[in-house]
């Protein structure tokens, strides 16, 4: 029998998105792991998640709070590891406030909260969760953030996309760039992101919304898909 | 000379009488204010209470009827719905996105006191004309604060509606409701926990402060005038965080069976709570008012005793679960305060630094307060012209394109873009449909909700409006397949000390109370907001009309646009010359008219039990209430949606104008594969519903045999924009 992989999904005060990230994750045959932001300890998981929500009520800075949360220093570990992270939406905001993704996420160029099924072009498959897509290809999948603008200092965003550390772009279904299809003025349409080794990535949309046909798009499947494929692997020092 | 204490606190003077009486003695100044925040109309339904009596409140589905925190219904498999709708329209006049994201909160905690998870909002809105820059500062800062506060407290936002008339300019109805699931046997009513004197009283939550003081006295049950920006004071400020906790840790404390009691504290914070609490158990409170947690430490009794800060509830416990309860909330990270001890006698005792605040008999604040009989008389009729007798000769494609782009019809995607539709991951259909689809977690079921209030036709006929209301939010759950089962209902009155007011509540109630009669959808609770007016301009007499329904299986949902080719069209229901009161007669004749349109019940229980049926056997394609605007206007919304046009002809020898936007009732557009036509059609004539068939699906254009011909990515361009460019943003 092949082993299930766990995954752990941290609940910090005010997540929203948790149960449905531990919902997703059951539902494409991993093992949801709950894990509390108080503790120490990743209960032996083999990827970690950080859901979507309002973490402290992104009082401060979205995910700045979160980010100095007791769990973090063993999140900070395990990613140094090589294991496997991934944050979504205030989960992104979080790594990047911890300094493990660069940029920041600010309010959306419309300056109003914005909810909708967006195209997203991958642009790398050398993350953990994009092994089983190629780049180019296009997966729908929703965003829903008030403040996802991805930006950066020139310097970082020459490293980003000079080292390919781009995960996804907003686009059209068609693929082609555009503002139109950018939801939240993102500099150069970038919606997710990953760090040297891939290992840990953020992204704004949230692709446990996109894994149930009865309630939305499934272009979430691939990425959880690749994400307990990757978890499987073990790259777990 | 200044006005005597009572009445500044909205008491009359025979209110205050009855106090004396009750004492045997003055009240002091907390006791008085106590009265006031319970006896005010917005606690007490002092008018309107002898008219709710007449609503039927009993059917085989509900658990649980008015008179608790929120009405519950039985959904099988020992699963409950519960849900309820309330206004915030004061407030959110005078600070449009703390009121409106205040009144999210204040919902949301009505329904978590039942014990149940908030798994839906729907916000039914009404404002002024958004050529205004007031109006659009108001409509922008409501839509923002239920976004603000609902997108972050993992509560999907999935329907509502919006409309706009003149009378709501200095009267914006902000009405919210909210849906929860819980299983049967676990919900919190004052019938399935019983507390025990000696059980203690856990306030938990936000601490309180000197917001919101004298919310539901001062601004909830007096007309807004000159200066009520003057009243900020008493709009209370949200924290969506700690209420995120407070759902959190109450759900928990309920699940660990924790709890002898549980409620929320909303209008007339810890007075209410405490005494409503007290009075369910049959007891009295010795209230130790020092415990309280504060925000500014020299606050008086009476203010601590009438604040509404936002965030707070109060849990009865017995001593012996104390320490369990404390860890919970601790875990959360919520405050907590041992407020009171339960007491035999019924008597409520507030202690103050040492000193006896104030001592009332808890009953004679929740029981005894005023009744009153209004005066009420029917407004003298003016006759104005029918508009359906008016001839028409303009262009029938322009007037679907004004009718189109009118901000009752067009669409309101610029508003639900900005809330979070998704969270829970239920939503099967979201704002924009007929009626929103929830799954029933682990479940097939669907719970299926609509709101609707049709404030135009209650100003012709308050009895018809409210009719029309109930059926339409009935039809819109039935086209989507689902049986109606039973309603709340937030009234959005002016002033009911005037004659004229009153007497459009008491038509309302009795429509209201025929059509849930006739329809088979009870009344499980609701809320009564009045005072909508200022100077002399009340609102339309609107009641809004939250219906609830069951779908057996979510994939049963019958979708409302077209979708695909090939389909063949069905107007079922009849259409009569009846332009009164509709969006042809209001944005293109410029003259409302006399009546509303005519609704026979019995006809349209028929279209909700052959939708039901038709939606059972899958032999829809795809289902749409025929209400605003007409067949022209649903046809356009059915192309609209998936961007299949179709061609039709006409089925009647009313006038083209007529039969295009006529707003008859008890109406719907079908499609139907060709395959099933001779099923439905049997389905059709077995429930004696007329249906014909018009035409058929296809093509890109909107095809209305010689009187509309356009392309449907025009009708869409129309209908997608017209709201964003009222408000000045190219889309």
């Amino acid at each position: 029998m092949t082993r299930v992989p766990r995954i752990g999904v941290v609940t910090f005060p005010g997540s929203l998105d948790d149960a449905d990230a531990r919902r997703a994750i059951d539902a494409m045959g991993g093992q949801a792991v709950a894990l509390w932001h108080a503790d120490h300890d990743l209960r032996d998981v083999d990827a970690v998640v950080l859901p979507g929500g309002f973490s402290y009520g992104d009082y401060l800075r979205a995910g700045a709070i979160a980010a100095r949360a007791p769990i973090m220093s063993e999140v900070r570990d395990f990613a140094g590891r090589g294991a496997p992270v991934l944050g979504i939406c205030n989960g992104f905001q979080v790594l990047c406030e911890a300094g493990l993704l660069a940029g920041a996420l600010v309010r959306n160029a419309s300056l109003r909260f914005v909810c909708a099924d967006v195209w997203l072009r991958v642009e790398t498959a050398q993350t953990c969760v994009t092994r089983d897509l190629t780049p180019g290809e296009l997966v729908q999948i929703p965003v829903k953030h008030g403040e996802g603008r991805w930006v950066a200092t020139p310097e970082q965003l020459d490293r980003v996309e000079g080292e390919g550390l781009v995960v996804f772009r907003y686009s059209g279904r068609d693929g082609v760039l555009s503002e139109a299809a950018n939801p939240n003025g993102a500099t150069n349409h970038i919606a997710g992101v990953r760090n040297d080794r891939g290992n840990v990535v953020g992204l704004m949309p949230h692709p446990e919304h996109a894994v149930d046909p009865d309630v939305g798009p499934t272009g979430g499947q691939p990425l959880l898909a690749s994400l307990l494929e990757t978890a499987l692997a073990g790259v777990r020092a | 000379m200044t006005e005597p204490l009572h009445r500044q606190l909205g008491l009359r003077d025979d209110e205050h009488d009855r106090i004396v009486a009750t004492l045997g003695r003055e009240p002091n100044r907390a006791e008085l204010a106590m009265y006031s925040v319970m006896w005010s109309e917005h606690c007490s339904y002092k008018s309107s209470k002898i008219h709710l009596k007449t609503l039927p409140t009993e059917g085989e589905a509900v658990l649980v009827g008015p008179g608790q925190d929120a009405g519950a219904i039985d959904a099988g498999d020992g699963d409950a719905i519960v849900f309820k709708i309330e206004s915030h329209s004061h407030p959110s006049a005078i600070e449009p996105y703390q009121g409106a994201a205040t009144g999210v909160g204040g919902i949301v905690r009505d329904i978590v006191s039942m014990g149940a998870r908030p798994v839906a909002l729907l916000d039914p809105l009404m404002f002024g004309p958004l050529t205004d820059a007031r109006n659009r500062w108001l409509f922008e800062g409501v839509v923002a604060g239920i976004g603000g506060y609902g997108n972050c407290i993992g509560v999907p936002t999935i329907g509502g509606e919006i409309r706009f008339a003149e009378t709501h300019a200095s009267n914006p109805c902000v009405n919210v409701m909210c849906v929860g699931f819980a299983k049967a046997d676990a919900l919190v009513t004052s019938q399935s926990l019983v507390p025990h004197a000696g059980s203690v009283m856990v306030l938990y939550g936000a601490a309180t402060g000197r917001d919101g003081i004298g919310g539901v006295s001062v601004l909830a049950s007096a007309t807004l005038e000159e200066g009520a920006e003057a009243s900020r004071p008493s709009v209370q400020i949200g924290d969506p965080f700690a209420e995120k906790l407070l759902i959190e840790a109450s759900l928990e404390l309920i699940d660990a069976g924790l709890l002898e009691g549980l409620q929320d504290l909303g209008g007339a914070g810890i007075t209410c709570a405490l005494s409503e609490s007290a009075v369910r158990a049959g007891l009295g409170a010795d209230v130790n008012l020092d415990a309280v947690p504060l925000r500014a430490a020299d606050m008086e009794p009476f203010e601590i005793l009438t604040s509404e800060s936002q965030e707070r509830m109060l849990a009865i416990v017995h001593p012996s679960n104390l320490d369990a309860v404390l860890a919970v909330c601790a875990r959360w990270g919520l405050q907590t305060a041992v407020v009171a001890t339960l007491v035999d006698g019924g008597t409520l005792t507030i202690r103050h630094r040492g000193d006896v605040a104030a001592e009332v008999p808890a009953r004679s604040l929740v029981d005894d307060g005023p009744e009153y009989d209004r005066p009420r008389a029917a407004p003298a009729r003016t006759d104005p012209l029918d508009p359906a007798l008016t001839p028409f000769d303009g262009d029938l494609t322009e007037a679907l394109r004004t009718v189109l782009a009118s901000p009752d019809i067009a669409s309101k995607h610029w508003v639900w873009r900005q809330y979070d539709r998704l969270v829970q991951g239920n939503t099967v259909a979201g704002p924009g449909s007929d009626a929103a689809v929830i799954r029933m977690p682990g479940t097939l079921k669907g719970a299926v909700v609509s709101s609707d209030g049709k404030g135009r036709f209650g100003r012709l006929d308050p009895y018809l409006g409210a009719v029309h209301a109930v059926a339409e939010a009935g039809r819109n759950v039935a086209v989507t397949g689902a049986r109606p089962v039973a309603i709340t209902n937030c009234l959005n009155f002016g002033n009911p000390e005037r004659p004229e007011v009153m007497w459009q509540f008491v038509e309302s109630i009795r429509g209201i109370r025929d059509a849930c009669e006739a329809l088979g959808t009870p009344v499980t609770g609701g809320n009564v907001s009045f005072y909508n007016e200022s100077g002399d301009s009340a609102i339309d007499p609107t009641p809004v009309i939250g219906m609830l329904g069951l779908l057996p299986d979510h994939r049963l949902r019958v979708p409302s646009a077209f979708p695909s080719p090939g389909l063949a069209v069905y107007l079922l229901g009849e259409t009569a010359a009846e332009l009164g009161g509709s969006e042809f007669a209001e944005t293109v004749l410029g003259e409302l008219g006399a009546m509303p349109p005519a609704l026979d019940l019995t006809r349209e229980r028929a279209l909700f039990d052959l939708l039901v049926a038709a939606a059972a056997e899958t032999v829809l394609a795809s289902a749409h209430d025929c209400g605003d605007g007409g067949l022209a206007v649903t046809l356009a919304e059915c192309a609209i949606g998936q961007g299949h046009g179709f061609a039709v002809s006409l089925p009647t020898d009313l006038p083209s104008h007529v039969a295009l936007f006529s707003e008859s009732a008890s109406r719907a557009v079908v499609s139907v594969s060709p395959v099933d036509e001779d099923r439905f059609r049997e389905l059709a004539a077995a429930h004696h519903v007329p249906a014909a068939r018009i035409g058929e699906t296809g093509g890109p254009r909107a095809l209305i045999d010689g009187a509309i011909d356009v392309p449907v990515t025009v009708l869409t361009e129309i209908w997608e924009h017209a709201i964003p460019q009222l408000l000045g943003e190219a889309m």
